[in-house]
């Protein structure tokens, strides 16, 4: 009854995807571990080689394969007509989905030193964050002050508002992206502070792990992406 | 009554009822030391620090967790006390030697409120495992029924109308050094078979049937 309604409603030329999909010849998109721009240690000594690898080969790897399962199974929900199995799936996509988008981010906003990891932005971005932050120190007390307050794990964040035309410093929590919290914020910079991130380093001592993460942040990186978005 | 002497009285980080060590090999010396010595012990300090001076101050753990819960939209005081509540819980709801499947009553409504206890150690498991980010999984009691419930972050069922028996703690900080490479699920595993005081839990549940009566 469903191939009827179907094909009833499709012109000839959808008549052929129709019969592709009901064959199951249509793939979703699935998603993989990005590789680091550096070794695992090229971040040391603000954070250790030891984070780096279970951070990104047992974390980050298992948002990216609960996120390609929650999406398995919501293509099946989605062409069952399952509408309850759908909306059930939505948590696991929020949460394993965001976070293989952030940390996708993160990755990037880190960088070695001797690659101009803690080089102070130059140009548009920091013209921009002195004109909003007064200064790059004044951002960077505000984002670790945030960071260090955040109750339970999440982010903190620079982002642009591209509609407002501004910088803003925003948390969210768990693995909710920063488009979460307004759908016109770019991320520039997020700085992860569940403590995976930190713990095996400085333990309990948040705010020394936000002092020392600054000296490895790869401005040039948020310089590109506030120029594109602009 | 002394405010400042209430204040001491109420919010003391109380030790565990077994040494730093004694969990061994389940739960390390090392992670007692932190979970026990800086995290309990920042959100007791903290937690002191915030409610002085103000109408909170000397004023019960439970009655300020009840107050500032406010329906979900959190007061500042919330994530303190909470937190000093659930730890010194949790640490009562582990011994050395602990673990494995409980006796007599206590199993008997196990199994009568889950079917089995391999049935309630599936979804107590499943809870903590699931709970994404920071939070806790719980065994509680409500309307004379035993049942599953998890948490994120501070929030306990003190808030949602039941009454704790058992708790595991699965913030990162709870087994990111015993159980390294991200191994919640061996976490739990240890916890079930090694960790849970059935004695903490019956009497938990002697007081809850008490108050409900």
């Amino acid at each position: 009854m469903a191939i009827r309604s179907v094909a009833s409603r499709k012109t000839l030329a959808g008549l052929k995807e129709t019969s592709s999909r009901l064959l199951g010849l249509r793939s979703i998109q699935t998603f993989t571990l990005p590789d680091l721009p550096y070794d695992y240690s090229a971040l040391e000594p603000a954070i250790s080689g030891e984070i780096m690898q279970i951070h990104h080969q047992k974390h980050h790897q298992a948002y990216v394969t609960n996120y390609n399962n929650a999406l398995e199974q919501l293509d099946q929900a989605v062409n069952k007509g399952d509408a309850s199995g759908v909306v059930k799936l939505q948590s696991a996509i929020k949460f394993n989905g965001g976070g293989h988008v952030n940390h996708s981010i993160f990755w990037k906003n880190l960088a070695p030193v001797k690659e101009g990891g803690g080089e102070p932005p130059k140009g548009a971005l920091g013209y921009a964050i002195d004109t909003h932050f007064g200064s790059l120190e004044g951002l960077v007390k505000k984002m670790s002050a945030e960071g260090a307050a955040l109750q339970g794990s999440g982010w903190v964040w620079l982002g642009l508002d591209k509609e407002l035309k501004k910088l803003v410093v925003d948390t969210t929590a768990n693995q909710d992206p920063l488009v979460t919290k307004g759908g016109s914020l770019v991320p520039l910079v997020g700085i992860d502070v569940w403590e995976h991130a930190y713990y095996l380093q400085y333990k309990n001592v948040r705010p020394e792990y936000l002092k020392n993460v600054w000296k490895v942040v790869n401005w040039k990186y948020a310089s590109e992406v506030y120029k594109e978005c602009k | 009554m002394a405010a400042s002497a209430a204040v001491t009285a109420n919010y003391v980080l109380k030790p565990p009822p077994y040494p730093l060590d004694a969990l061994e090999p389940h739960m390390s010396k090392q992670t007692l030391e932190f979970h026990w010595g800086k995290h309990h012990r920042a959100y007791v300090d903290n937690l002191k620090k915030q409610v002085l001076g103000s109408e909170l101050e000397g004023k019960p753990l439970e009655h300020i967790i009840q107050n500032t819960y406010n329906n979900g939209d959190l007061l500042p005081p919330f994530n303190n006390a909470a937190q000093a509540w659930n730890h010194e819980f949790f640490w009562e709801s582990m011994k050395p030697g602990g673990g494995g499947k409980p006796s007599g009553e206590l199993l008997a409504l196990l199994e009568r409120d889950f079917t089995s206890y391999e049935k309630f150690y599936d979804e107590f498991n499943a809870a903590a495992a699931t709970q994404f980010g920071a939070g806790w999984a719980w065994l509680a009691y409500a309307d004379n029924k035993l049942k599953v419930v998890k948490t994120p972050n501070a929030v306990n069922p003190l808030v949602l109308g039941s009454f704790p028996l058992l708790t595991i703690d699965v913030w990162e900080h709870a087994y990111y050094l015993d159980f390294q490479q991200n191994r919640r699920p061996d976490y739990i595993k240890t916890f079930m078979n090694n960790l849970v005081s059935w004695e903490a839990v019956s009497s938990r549940l002697e007081a809850a049937k008490a108050a409900s009566s």
